[in-house]
């Protein structure tokens, strides 16, 4: 089935979110002599080809080598610089987590951690390049600040919060081309969840790519009848536990839709506090106990439900109508 | 001697032998923090006492005890972050924290962990106990200093057998690549970890032959010398436009005859006949 929501965001200009990074990324380095960046080899995959041939003092490459990479992000935080450690997600996170844990989020080190190309926007590389467990993984750190920006707009809005912010963050900057959902005027508010739509019936929660699918599949729930409020859920931690709560009070249920091990994740953290303190009917869509079969980024996406159309089918389930 | 440095103007014997009697108070201490918490590496502790005396004592490190944080300071990280107890003895002579802290040490709440944490301990760098942490983040306040035209330099200590994990020679390959000559790495070589001497577990040796590889700087020295561990850090770096590699030959156990080249002793706790005996041996009669 095709929605006439999914058409609409066909229609729509998309964006690569690392571009909204990069620009963001080296306004912030021309603004502030402490921001720099360190890069594991590739520098296309990181979008810093251009930060180097105009910052190149401020730039580190260590090659093939994230435990270092990231270790050395901590030491430039120890002598008062603002690192953005950029490198592919899978690699970021699990080559380099006991660095992350350590390094950056015990000893608080104002390090930024640039996840690029997260979730399967490797597509047919295939599992060992997709970072479907980041985001499960790096919530349950203490002291490290997960953000999932869902549009450039928003990649804009969290690069330059970042340079205010103390302590570690975990920056997911998606690869996969997504819609503006926000508009120029967006601020971002760390640990508030955007409501991106009031709804009565059901809430869909939502963070990085899935917000637009999200912002679709209630368009194509409204044509049902079907009220659906959608929250942008870009800060995973800290979460905002009473956005959740409130929409378990407003609606009937929620669903989850995040590019990511749904266990662990934004399903995982949306669980948990509906258990702790206001059980309601709950879906979660991501990508389920398993790892994905080859194909490219769209088709996995869609292999695994994560589309407006498969938003809206779980919505009707959990509302227990006819799709 | 007010804030605990010896007197600089003093001739270099008298020196060395200052350090070395303040080298020993911070061995005794170390063991009795060990004895008090039940745990502990004493064998570790003793072996780097000389190193961490001359750096912190010797006039060595550009610090601030009155301002840990001081932006200019230099950099020093203990990446074999289970010598905690003589890291925070050192500390404490050096004033960063009271003497009367560490019998604190492991304690419920303390500041003083097994492992030392920077947002507890002022003096800490960086959080450490994982091995193979140190020597990246030194490249990282390395490259700092170097992007911010600052003058400050960075000392990292790390153990022999911690060597075994791979980041520290990705970060040695970025030590090279860059010249980072404000870095020097110094290698507490008491040839033993924790399951045996290194040479029986993975040999380590031609440990400066590695590092020359590696692209730094190498001297060799006896780690048990103060005089000749002022004398190398009075002349960083070893090369110009290199990182230095200081691998000081230390004993495990130094100092402590029953507790000398002995496996068991990596994380040997002594009781209090054995705290006596130490004491005696080291010429003191307690630490604190």
């Amino acid at each position: 089935m095709v929605s006439a929501a999914s058409a609409t965001s066909a229609a729509r200009p998309l964006f690569d979110c690392r571009d909204a990074y990069m620009s963001a990324l080296e306004e912030m380095a021309a603004a502030d002599a402490r921001v720099c960046a360190v890069a594991n080899d590739s520098l296309s995959s990181a979008k810093l080809k251009s930060f180097k041939a105009k910052f190149p003092e401020r730039f580190v490459n260590v090659g093939i080598a994230e435990q270092n990479m990231v270790g050395v992000g901590a030491g430039l935080a120890n002598g008062g610089m603002v690192p953005y450690v950029c490198g592919a997600s899978c690699f970021l996170t699990a080559r380099a987590m006991e660095q992350v844990k350590v390094d950056l989020a015990y000893t608080k080190a104002n390090v930024r951690l640039c996840a690029m190309s997260p979730g399967m926007a490797y597509g047919q590389l295939g599992p060992t390049h997709h970072s479907i467990e980041d985001l499960a993984w790096m919530r349950v750190i203490p002291n490290l600040t997960v953000i999932v920006p869902a549009d450039p707009i928003e990649t804009a809005a969290v690069m330059r919060y970042s340079l205010l912010h103390e302590g570690p963050m975990f920056l997911r900057i998606a690869r996969v081309p997504v819609p503006c959902v926000h508009g120029d005027d967006y601020e971002f508010r760390l640990g508030r969840a955007v409501k991106l739509r009031e709804g009565t019936d059901v809430t869909i929660v939502a963070n990085g790519l899935l917000v637009c699918r999200a912002l679709d599949a209630a368009r194509a729930l409204e044509t049902r009848g079907i009220s659906a409020r959608v929250l942008n859920m870009s800060t995973l931690k800290p979460f905002d536990r009473e956005a959740i709560v409130d929409a378990a009070r407003a609606t009937r249920g929620i669903v989850t839709a995040e590019e990511a091990l749904a266990a662990g994740g934004l399903g995982g953290t949306v669980a948990e506090v509906l258990a702790l303190e206001h059980p309601a009917p709950m879906r979660m869509l991501g990508v389920p106990d398993t790892f994905a079969p080859t194909g490219t980024a769209e088709f996995l996406l869609e292999h695994f439900g994560l589309t407006a159309s498969g938003i809206e089918r779980a919505a009707l389930e959990l509302l227990k109508r006819e799709a | 001697m007010k804030d605990g440095r010896e007197n600089p103007d003093a001739d270099p014997a008298e020196r060395a032998a200052w350090l070395k009697r303040k080298a020993n108070w911070i061995r005794l201490s170390a063991m009795t923090m060990n004895h008090h918490a039940r745990l502990g590496h004493t064998g570790g502790d003793l072996s780097s006492a000389d190193i961490l005396a001359t750096l912190f004592l010797g006039d060595v490190l550009q610090v601030k005890p009155e301002e840990p944080r001081w932006p200019q300071r230099d950099r020093f990280i203990l990446s074999k972050g289970h010598g905690a107890a003589a890291y925070y003895s050192t500390l404490a002579a050096r004033g960063f924290i009271p003497v009367r802290q560490l019998k604190t040490y492991m304690d419920p709440l303390s500041m003083l962990n097994g492992h030392p944490d920077r947002n507890k301990v002022p003096g800490v760098e960086a959080n450490t106990g994982p091995l193979g942490h140190g020597l990246p983040i030194a490249v990282g306040a390395a490259l700092a200093a170097r992007m911010r035209h600052e003058s400050w330099r960075v000392f990292v200590l790390t153990g022999d057998g911690e060597l075994q994990e791979g980041s520290n020679w990705e970060a040695a390959m970025t030590a090279q690549h860059y010249g980072l000559y404000n870095l020097t790495l110094i290698v507490d070589r008491n040839r033993i970890q924790q399951g045996d001497f290194t040479e029986n577990t993975i040999r380590m040796e031609p440990l400066a032959e590695r590092f020359r590889a590696f692209g730094f700087a190498v001297d060799e020295i006896d780690g048990h010398s103060t005089e000749a561990l002022l004398d190398r850090f009075s002349r960083l770096p070893i090369e110009k436009g290199k990182p230095s590699c200081v691998i000081a030959r230390t004993v495990k156990g130094k100092g402590v005859s029953f507790a000398e080249n002995q496996p068991e002793w990596h994380h040997g706790v002594p009781n209090q006949d054995q705290l006596a005996a130490a004491a005696a041996e080291l010429g003191l009669e307690a630490a604190w």
